[in-house]
């Protein structure tokens, strides 16, 4: 599946849901199921400091795809996190440094991206363009 | 509320009819009324302050103290009366004690700046506490750095009170200044800054009291306490932002060198010596905000109509509903458990991340403020990420109090 219809599939299963807090509580699951990252990868070196609330983000290029782990110290970040990753976690680095990431902003979070609020998600993606950028470059040598 | 008492000349406020003052208080959020208890970040402004200002514009708009037309002394009158005004209200012995600033981050960095180049040499300390807001820690690092000096910290216990024990075993020849919030912004601490100042003055070392969160709370005599300095804002007791004020003791403010260059502040220039102005103008460099500056007398004004002793007690009533309504929830904590405490309730519930409680408060339209509230090494002592934060206003009532309750109970349920 493309980085768009994965973010299309999100965006319908939101549809569903008739008030904010169905929508919550689905996230939140999404946050409490998920063992994101494994623990060795939980340290400093990939830490990523919001103001409010902290990621965990580690990246690995396998077979020619980029693939993701993170965590979240924050359930609601964390589920995002968790969506973040099934959309852009296995695809190819090119296409994750030209994703237009706009599910967020369609399931109605879009506060969450706010710079003036500046928590972990916002920096996690723009550290998952770095590494897109980094990884494609390495490919070109 | 203290009706039997002979000198007490306290009345209860009457909330629902207050409320009717301040517009925003009216609105809905998400399609809920909205509860503001994000008090201690900004207060709500009456229909008063905002048609004063929007009065200024309208009718009065010119650049001040130095117009030979008709406007600008207009509006030059209009300004400077809010000095008197504000003289009067914290009881200031002279009129150019009160410097206009923009808030109390510039009051601070003011007194930082050109206090300690005037007074702080290498081998001197000040002293702030370990409840400290950023902007009454960082600009003291940035003033000790540049002149070699310590920074030194009182320390608080774990109900998150100043430890007076330790104070006075800190007061040394090396102390050049002390500068002390009166309220802690995280913990609701009301500090015994009369005694601080007493202990201090005994070996003749000035005291800044950074009073951004009392002013609007508690009845405030800077002569009575005998503080050196008071900084506060104007937007934190019901008044615009960008405007706030430095009250200096004429004799420290003299010594002092000006802060930053520019119109207003000079008496003569010329490219080989600019002679400075007379205080207080020798702080105020620029066009001053002066539609801001009209707008904060007339907050002035509204709380001193209401009475600020009333606004205490009223307010007192509401944090003791409040806790105690709060301390039904299962799993919560308090964080700040001093004896006197102003109307501002830090907690956490069991280890879930304050954002995430946030979060869903603000969605059933209760705005609290979540996160270190600009204080990390708070954070840092008790080992916590952050906290949910309830501050409250005189214009809060039961009832919201009943509905912060009831949606954290429900963030609890959802994120437990």
């Amino acid at each position: 599946m493309t980085i768009n219809e994965q973010q299309d599939l999100i965006i319908e299963d939101f549809e569903l849901f008739d008030d904010w807090m169905d929508k919550y509580e689905y996230i939140i699951q999404l946050g409490k199921e998920l063992p994101l990252i494994d623990d060795k990868y939980k340290i400093d070196d990939n830490l990523i400091k919001g103001c409010q609330s902290k990621v965990w983000l580690h990246a690995e290029l396998k077979d020619g795809l980029l693939h993701f782990t993170a965590d979240s110290d924050a359930l609601i970040t964390k589920g995002l996190v968790s969506m973040v990753i099934q959309v852009l976690s296995g695809q190819q680095p090119k296409d994750i440094a030209d994703a237009e990431i706009y599910f967020i902003d369609k399931i109605g979070l879009q506060s969450h991206l706010s710079p003036t609020r500046s928590n972990g998600l916002l920096s996690m993606l723009k550290q998952i363009k770095l590494y897109a950028v980094a990884y494609q470059a390495k490919s070109l040598q | 509320m203290s009706g039997n008492s002979t000198i007490s000349t306290t009345r209860k406020l009457d909330v629902q009819q207050l409320r009717q003052d301040f517009p925003i208080l009216q609105t809905e959020v998400y399609g809920k009324p909205l509860v503001y208890l994000d008090n201690a970040a900004t207060t709500q402004k009456p229909l008063a302050v905002i048609e004063a200002m929007n009065d200024y514009y309208t009718s009065s708009n010119s650049n001040i103290h130095r117009g030979v037309h008709y406007l600008s002394q207009k509006a030059t009158s209009e300004y400077e009366i809010v000095r008197q005004k504000v003289q009067r209200f914290i009881n200031a012995e002279h009129l150019h004690e009160v410097i206009f600033t923009k808030g109390t981050t510039e009051s601070i960095n003011l007194v930082a700046n050109c206090f300690n180049r005037k007074f702080l040499k290498p081998g001197d300390s000040i002293l702030i506490s370990a409840m400290e807001h950023h902007s009454n820690i960082v600009p003291w690092q940035m003033a000790c750095e540049a002149h070699g000096a310590t920074l030194r910290v009182i320390p608080m216990n774990e109900k998150g009170e100043l430890q007076m024990d330790a104070f006075t075993d800190m007061l040394d020849e090396t102390v050049k200044l002390i500068s002390l919030t009166y309220v802690s912004n995280t913990l609701g601490t009301i500090n015994p800054v009369r005694e601080v100042i007493e202990q201090a003055h005994a070996q003749d070392i000035p005291v800044l009291i950074d009073a951004a969160q009392a002013v609007q709370h508690i009845p405030l005599d800077v002569q009575d306490l005998d503080a050196d300095f008071v900084a506060f804002s104007g937007h934190k007791m019901c008044g615009p932002t960008g405007i706030g004020v430095l009250y200096g003791k004429e004799k420290w403010l003299d010594q002092m060198p000006p802060y930053q260059g520019g119109g207003d502040m000079i008496k003569t220039v010329s490219f080989e010596k600019t002679t400075y102005n007379e205080l207080p103008l020798k702080f105020e460099a620029g066009t001053p905000a002066i539609a801001e500056g009209i707008g904060l007398g007339v907050a002035i004004d509204y709380l001193e109509q209401l009475g600020l002793q009333n606004i205490y007690d009223t307010e007192h009533a509401l944090l003791t509903y409040a806790t105690n309504a709060l301390r039904q929830i299962d799993g919560i904590r308090f964080i700040g458990q001093a004896a006197q405490k102003s109307a501002s309730i830090s907690f956490l519930i069991n280890d879930i991340h304050p954002f995430d409680i946030g979060e869903i408060l603000d969605k059933q339209g209760v705005a609290v403020r979540t996160g270190h509230h600009c204080t990390e090494p708070i954070m840092n002592f008790f080992g916590i990420p952050g906290t949910v934060r309830a501050s409250l206003a005189f214009y809060n009532t039961t009832e919201e109090i009943d509905k912060l309750v009831a949606a954290t109970k429900k963030a609890a349920m959802m994120l437990g």
